[in-house]
């Protein structure tokens, strides 16, 4: 059984040793909240945990708070209904999630890892923080159709909250600003970076690739990027990716924009753990991996906002051979971090 | 004894001297009282427009005080929630203000773009129904009213927005009148008496008439025209009483 982390733990303990001259790799403390640690082939995260320092306390509140349904308003979703850990908390199989009262949803509930890195969130970008992100499906009226005050008051209502909150934030009472901190503990310990990909990437054992993933990972790199570029798989930037041809039914990040400009451009998602992360696109419309790689084969739609990675002349998509679309789900699949999906750190019933 | 007091008002000395100064805002539409929820319109706009005001919320921050010679006083931690149906936070009080004697004023309507993007925030910045969560941002100013002119009866104007074009953040600096000086003292408690004009939101650059222009609820153009009427004169120094 290999150890969880051992490059990072490594470095560290490294970094430590230069650093005091006089200690170990063994007295390096282990990791007590997940995440906290960066992947040594990560870029630097945008949220910056000095801005919410996390304790072991503050990260199981905030767990608790995640997958607790009383912050909906009839008591019925929690965070974690529309994101379930073993689908990298993405809602598995639900192309648009369904919400308090059997309400649907507009957009695919999107996977929950790695949001150190975003500097905005949701579809459309726009929530610009980790802290204040969870307000907008809290109060979402067919999400969790609830006010921050009334939490706040369920919360204070509860002695094993208002315990715990007193122990994470020294004072009283139970206030949003320490509801938020204490989500955003464990939302930003939300890490994955431990596929098969992340070993042969930092040259840890177990990362050992076959001839075709390291194909597709070739084909990845010359076909995919700069979209799902970088360590992170996404670029974070919002494009139009030619599902269709008019956005009435949803103009993307031109919502937020409101320019022209940004007519059907959503947010490029990660493609870590994407085996686990069905149904796919913003609305869910594609239930598998082959679809989406048909979809860029020949489905592109063209509009007067395509993504220019997408049109080479007058032709659209990004040809795929039979070869090569083989080659790149192989690849796709190293991609998936059960460790991540598994850790018990992160479940409901720890 | 003595000789322990004469310690202390050294250290005393030491320290800067500070007063206290109340910024009282009073809300009026034109030339009258602010009186919310009327069962007939109560107000008429230059156009001829009748409306009635239900909602009036609005952010005050970073309040700064100048001297004749151009320094500042920058108030630290400055934000306020004023609301016309809570008479408490009509009066705006800064503690601990060097003692001076200071010409003018400049405050921010609306919340700065740093603590639009900062995250969890405590105090009057902590999320209210003044935060939009779907653009996350700050809801600098609520008007909500009723009006026969508009579509479906009522108004509704709801101004933020801190990027780019679509920027609402407007800084002013309404000034003393004439001859008026803001003494702040250790021993005076001095009260300014803000006027502050709801009818200089529907008018100003653009004049607002309900028939064509009765909602705004996110930012954008609509809120940018609002906020630069209300950046034109709705706040005006009405008078500084030095107690």
């Amino acid at each position: 059984m290999r150890q969880r982390i051992p490059t990072v733990l490594l470095a560290l303990g490294l970094a430590a040793l230069l650093a005091a001259g006089c200690q170990s790799e063994a007295e390096v403390a282990p990791e007590t909240v997940p995440g906290s640690v960066l992947p040594a082939n990560f870029p630097a995260p945008v949220y910056d945990l000095n801005q919410n320092p996390p304790t072991k306390q503050g990260f199981e509140l905030g767990r608790t708070l995640f997958y607790d349904p009383r912050l909906s308003r009839d008591g019925t979703i929690s965070c974690g209904s529309c994101h379930q850990q073993f689908a990298a908390f993405s809602h598995a199989g639900h192309g648009l999630s369904h919400g308090i009262d059997e309400l649907l949803g507009t957009r695919n509930a999107p996977a929950l890892q790695n949001l150190r890195w975003q500097r905005n969130f949701l579809w459309d970008g726009g929530s610009n923080h980790l802290e204040t992100m969870p307000i907008a499906p809290l109060t979402d009226a067919v999400e969790m159709d609830e006010t921050l005050e009334n939490v706040v008051r369920k919360l204070n209502a509860d002695a094993s909250y208002a315990q715990r909150f007193a122990v994470v934030f020294n004072t009283k009472p139970i206030d949003s600003y320490q509801l938020l901190k204490a989500l955003a503990q464990f939302t930003a310990a939300l890490t994955s970076a431990n596929s098969r990909y992340d070993h042969y990437a930092r040259h840890e054992s177990g990362g050992t690739m076959s001839a075709g993933e390291l194909r597709g990972l070739r084909l990845l790199t010359q076909k995919c990027t700069p979209c799902h570029g970088t360590e992170l798989f996404t670029d974070n930037s919002y494009r139009n990716n030619g599902l269709d041809r008019a956005f009435a039914a949803d103009s993307g990040r031109a919502r937020i924009t409101q320019l022209p400009a940004d007519r059907g451009k959503f947010k490029v998602p990660s493609l870590r753990n994407v085996a686990r992360t069905a149904p796919y696109m913003h609305d869910g419309r594609f239930q598998t991996l082959e679809q989406v790689l048909d979809h860029y084969d020949h489905g592109v739609q063209p509009s007067a906002t395509i993504d220019p990675q997408l049109q080479t002349g007058t032709t659209l998509g990004i040809p795929l051979s039979s070869q090569e679309k083989t080659d790149l789900l192989a690849f796709l699949q190293t991609l998936t971090d059960e460790q991540f999906l598994t850790d018990k750190r992160l479940s409901e019933k720890p | 004894m003595s000789f322990s007091f004469s310690n202390c008002k050294k250290d005393a000395a030491a320290e800067p001297q500070v007063g206290k100064l109340a910024i009282e805002m009073d809300h009026v539409v034109g030339n009258s009282s602010l009186v919310l929820n009327a069962a007939t319109p109560n107000y008429t706009t230059p156009s001829g427009d009748r409306f009635s005001v239900s909602t009036l919320r609005y952010y005050i921050s970073n309040i700064r005080l100048r001297k004749e010679d151009g320094s500042e006083y920058i108030q630290p931690e400055s934000y306020y929630l004023v609301d016309a149906t809570r008479p408490d936070s009509k009066v705006l009080t800064l503690e601990n203000v060097p003692t001076g004697d200071y010409t003018g004023i400049t405050f921010t309507i609306g919340v700065d773009a740093a603590r639009n993007t900062a995250g969890a925030q405590k105090g009057a910045l902590a999320p209210s129904d003044m935060f939009w969560s779907w653009n996350t941002g700050y809801i600098f100013l609520k008007l909500e009213g009723k009006s026969p002119e508009a579509d479906n009866g009522a108004f509704t104007y709801h101004i933020g927005g801190f990027e780019g074009a679509n920027n609402a953040i407007r800084t002013v600096s309404p000034a003393f009148p004439t001859g008026t000086t803001l003494l702040i003292r250790t021993d005076h408690a001095p009260e300014m008496h803000m006027k502050v004009d709801v009818m200089k939101i529907l008018t100003g650059p653009t004049e607002v008439r309900f028939a064509t222009f009765s909602t705004a609820h996110m930012p954008g153009a609509s809120a940018v025209k609002l906020a630069n009427n209300y950046a034109a004169g709705m706040f005006r120094v009405d008078h500084i009483h030095a107690n």
